[in-house]
């Protein structure tokens, strides 16, 4: 696990950095009340105590973003989390088995898996169940457990014709302790890029799923959401659109570039198994 | 040859059909009878079983999935329980928008890429061939919909001078149809163009330095010779792949940017169907989009084979 510090790695943790100490901060202090309705102060300019102004409804723009910065965080570590739980296990099972039906079966079911986007499923789930962070986050956590499974199954292929998986396989160990003790161990660096990527993605998922209405209820701030409140106002306060957008695309290319620069951080024999997109 | 396109197509509608079971089961754990839903609280049994007939919803599950799911090959998507009227045909009437959507996008991101990706990785020792692959990492963080705010805030709030949403029919006025469509088309190809900037360059990287490029070099061709005659065919095997990935991408980006520029396309009435709680409907445009998906991911093996005769023995 050892490397040397590159610049996409320190750009990306700056800015995921960034993210995280905005959501943190958000907990204990926000320069206004988030969700505050306040007629006077209706589309405040930038100032006067409103760093980036108000919005039509005169809550402070600057405070709605430092919460949805919370939200963007939170979908993405569940959405990630349910996707890594699910994905890996089913990578390394068809990465070890020698039935190749299995291994089969299982890439199968991912490419099936593959063909409904985050955004299908969170539409379905909305339509059955109402849409809401639930719905948004089980979504883009399903969709994405195809590229998880794929990096996974890559990486355990890899590591399986190593001679120190000869070795132990030869010692007479059994698959399940050679996947606990050598198998997850080595392909461990390439499951925290991929999950770098896939958290880039998620925010990408949930941000579109916000403006569209299918994720995070009002009044709860998020970037998304922001966006497309401020599509009515482009012509007369662009400036509402233009901080969410910033924020999106800065928390995404702070999570591709902390992806990119771990990749080469933690094990550059690896670098040929691409995450997946 | 014959047998690995069997095989790929056999794989193709084994998918379509389990895809088909996952969407309608999906709806039919839906609580509530579309027959009650429809006629409300104070509809009489009678009216209530009259209505379940005519909708067909009294009949055993598999049979209305089997129903549903044979009409589908016929493009017979059922009849609306809220509007009444012929799903398939509202199906229909769109998909030709979408289409053009995602097409014209496809094609700005080609136009975008396939330059811009090959200069990158032949220059890519030189600042602007670095400059090229920076933009394209700045790019990939822009969704389609953020990428159609800011283009309608220079095009037509700024310049003026393309209209910032609408649709205008092909045959009705072809110049304002193209106008209408251009910024939409840029929003998704710009993005899209710039992650497949990428894989392009990447993947002319590794034919760079083939053994056969050499030798093209050697007998005299230019650079840029050698590369066309002997070096796009090679690469182009891991772009297309790429590329059939990405329209299913640039199919679901539609959806917001529809949304975005008020496009009535599979979006559109997907977005207002969920609205509306016509669920048939709904799930008449989620197979629509998923087995678009799967038809992709087919037409990119049969590419694949087509492109790399090494390919065809294999899996």
């Amino acid at each position: 696990m050892k490397g040397r510090l590159n610049a996409s790695l320190v750009s990306g943790a700056v800015l995921v950095g960034l993210v995280v100490a905005m959501a943190l901060v958000s907990f204990v202090w926000t320069p206004h009340d988030p969700v505050l309705v306040d007629a006077g102060n209706k589309l405040h300019g930038p100032g006067d105590g409103y760093l980036l102004g108000a919005d039509k409804f005169g809550r402070d723009t600057f405070s709605q973003l430092m919460v949805g910065a919370r939200t963007t965080l939170y979908v993405g570590i569940v959405a990630v989390g349910i996707a890594a739980l699910i994905g890996t296990p089913l990578g390394v099972i068809a990465g070890m088995t020698r039935w190749r039906w299995l291994s089969e079966l299982v890439m199968r079911a991912n490419d099936l898996v593959f063909a409904f986007p985050a955004l299908l499923l969170a539409v379905m789930l909305g339509a059955v169940y109402g849409a809401g962070t639930l719905t948004a986050m089980i979504a883009i956590g399903v969709a994405t457990v195809p590229a998880f499974a794929r990096v996974a199954r890559a990486a355990t292929m890899q590591v399986m014709v190593t001679d120190y998986i000869l070795a132990a396989r030869a010692a007479g160990r059994r698959r399940l302790p050679v996947a606990f003790r050598h198998v997850l161990p080595n392909i461990g660096s390439m499951l925290i890029v991929q999950a770098s990527v896939s958290f880039a993605i998620a925010i990408l998922a949930e941000a579109a799923l916000s403006f569209l209405g299918f994720g995070t209820r009002p009044p709860t701030p998020s970037w998304g959401r922001m966006l497309q409140e401020s599509q009515e106002l482009l012509f007369s306060t662009p400036r509402l659109a233009l901080w969410p957008g910033l924020a999106i695309a800065l928390a995404v290319l702070g999570f591709n570039l902390l992806g990119d620069g771990l990749r080469d951080y933690l094990d550059p024999k690896l670098r040929r198994i691409r995450a997946e997109r | 040859m014959i047998l690995y396109l069997l095989k790929r197509a056999a794989v193709f509608v084994l998918s379509a059909a389990v895809a088909g079971v996952l969407v309608f089961s999906f709806m039919a754990v839906l609580p509530g009878d579309p027959a009650e839903v429809a006629l409300g609280v104070n509809a009489t049994p009678e009216a209530v079983a009259e209505l379940r007939k005519q909708f067909g919803t009294d009949r055993p599950a598999a049979a209305q999935f089997f129903d549903w799911f044979g009409g589908l090959a016929t493009g017979d998507f059922g009849t609306s329980y809220v509007t009444s009227s012929p799903i398939g045909e509202q199906i229909n009437d769109r998909l030709g928008v979408t289409a053009v959507l995602v097409g014209g996008g496809m094609l700005v991101a080609l136009l975008i890429a396939v330059p811009a990706g090959t200069f990158a990785a032949v220059h890519h020792r030189n600042p602007l061939g670095v400059a090229i692959s920076a933009f394209s990492q700045v790019g990939i963080a822009i969704p389609a919909f953020l990428a159609g705010i800011l283009l309608v805030f220079v095009f037509a709030v700024q310049a003026q001078v393309l209209p910032s949403g609408g649709y205008v029919p092909l045959a009705e006025d072809p110049v304002e149809w193209f106008r209408g469509l251009l910024l939409p088309w840029l929003s998704l190809g710009l993005v899209q163009g710039a992650v497949l900037t990428r894989y392009v360059r990447s993947a002319v990287l590794d034919v760079m330095r083939e053994d056969f490029l050499r030798t093209a070099r050697a007998k005299g061709r230019g650079r840029m010779g050698a590369l066309w005659r002997h070096g796009l065919r090679n690469a182009s095997v891991p772009v297309v792949t790429v590329l059939g990935l990405q329209l299913a991408t640039l199919l679901i980006g539609a959806v917001v940017v529809e949304r975005v520029f008020v496009i009535p396309g599979l979006g559109d009435l997907l977005l207002n169907a969920v609205a509306g709680r016509d669920l048939l409907l709904v799930q008449g445009v989620v197979m629509v989009l998923v087995l678009a998906v799967l038809l992709i991911n087919f037409l990119v093996d049969v590419a694949y084979a087509a492109l790399d005769p090494r390919l065809r023995g294999a899996r």
